[in-house]
């Protein structure tokens, strides 16, 4: 099976309050096509030669696990974000995050801090887990919650490469931007 | 005690056109002395603040992850200041030169392998050149992690690192880490590491 970079959902200027064009352009064209690529040429011979990204996370090591995630993870975060985002969860997603988190406000706090601490390369993850609550994960490198049983709601990459140019060294000041761009529709269309 | 960010010994723009002013201030002014502030609030009161960076280093895992992260980005930036130089390129000489060849069969032989090595660490890291037991020896490690912790795979005493985290590159090179890390060899202060390769026999 080969691996193809799906179509970016929005033009690469769509986001430019929070991430720069520049920044799509490296990160979706060359981050995100480099993983693919990668992938598409160390499967071949391998058990996984025909197997899904998911199979691929499941199970995979080495390269071909963290090219695999790292295809999955980049178009799970490109696809939720919107120029015309549904500014906050509703409904059941909504009922959830309260439940669990307490209120929205108490929900993003966490996430942000767990996007703040983790150190080096990640990503910070929420996930529905098997007794149906939220939980916020810190995931190292290609790290994926898929591979702990989780169901991925939504994730925050925080590899410097996803806001180096436009932020530098301030992880700080990229969180609330990307929150101005998360599309909660997606979200909840993922809860399901 | 507390640590201090060292000052370098040129100026930022002095190693243009390999890496940048703008990378070389921020890296030193933020993510240095980030480094240094955070390992100084972890100690500030316990029963390390008096020892040298080398010996929290060793006895890394006694203390909290916050110690081993910023414990390790402090040394290993001083480091890194320390083994680059708008002087530098060029290859080693004297005895440094006759071990490389000695332990990786010429020079040249030993830069592909430090270069594969910085090139296929995934995330952040770092490269390292190390003596070990009277032998040079090539790897790398993951986040701030050094070969002076007792947490590091391969131990040693560093004589070259590498820094391979995106923001020791990304306003210049993006994703072209390999040319990062080609032009590299045009800063490295030879004099530097042999200057530690002695101090370290």
């Amino acid at each position: 099976m080969i691996h193809e970079l799906p179509k970016l959902p929005y033009s690469a200027d769509a986001l430019t309050t929070a991430i720069s064009a520049q920044t799509i352009d490296f990160h979706y064209g060359k981050h995100h096509q480099a993983y693919v690529n990668n992938l598409n040429n160390l499967i071949v011979g391998t058990p996984y030669e025909n197997a899904t990204l998911e199979t691929i996370i499941k199970e995979a090591e080495g390269g071909i696990f963290n090219n695999g995630a790292q295809v999955w993870n980049h178009t799970f975060y490109f696809e939720a974000f919107s120029p015309n985002p549904q500014a906050s969860p509703a409904g059941r997603l909504l009922r959830l995050i309260e439940s669990d988190f307490g209120t929205l406000t108490e929900f993003k706090d966490k996430f942000n801090k767990a996007a703040l601490s983790l150190f080096g390369s990640g990503w910070v993850w929420l996930s529905l887990n098997n007794q149906g609550h939220l939980e916020i994960s810190q995931e190292s490198n290609a790290g994926n919650p898929l591979r702990k049983g989780l169901k991925p709601l939504l994730t925050c990459d925080v590899w410097e490469h996803a806001y180096y140019l436009d932020y530098q060294n301030r992880r700080a000041d990229y969180l609330p931007k990307f929150w101005e761009v998360v599309d909660w529709k997606v979200i909840a269309d993922r809860l399901g | 005690m507390s640590f201090k960010l060292p000052s370098l010994q040129y100026d930022y723009k002095s190693l243009e056109p390999y890496i940048d002013a703008a990378t070389m201030e921020i890296h030193h002014t933020k993510h240095h002395a980030a480094y240094t502030n955070n390992l100084n609030s972890a100690i500030e009161g316990t029963s390390i603040d008096l020892q040298p960076i080398e010996e929290i280093l060793r006895e890394v895992s006694k203390h909290s992850p916050v110690v081993r992260n910023n414990g390790g980005g402090y040394y290993n930036h001083n480091l890194y200041w320390e083994i680059m130089s708008p002087k530098g390129g060029g290859e080693p000489n004297g005895t440094l030169l006759k071990r490389i060849q000695a332990d990786f069969g010429s020079f040249a032989e030993f830069k592909d392998k430090f270069s594969a090595a910085a090139a296929s660490r995934f995330g952040s890291g770092w490269a390292w050149l190390v003596l070990r037991d009277n032998k040079l020896v090539i790897f790398s490690t993951p986040n701030q992690d050094n070969p002076l912790m007792d947490v590091a795979e391969v131990k040693g005493f560093p004589l070259l690192g590498l820094d391979v985290w995106e923001h020791a590159y990304y306003l210049k090179y993006q994703n072209r880490r390999p040319e990062y890390i080609q032009n590299f060899w045009n800063v490295i202060s030879w004099d530097a590491v042999q200057h530690r390769f002695e101090s370290a026999r």
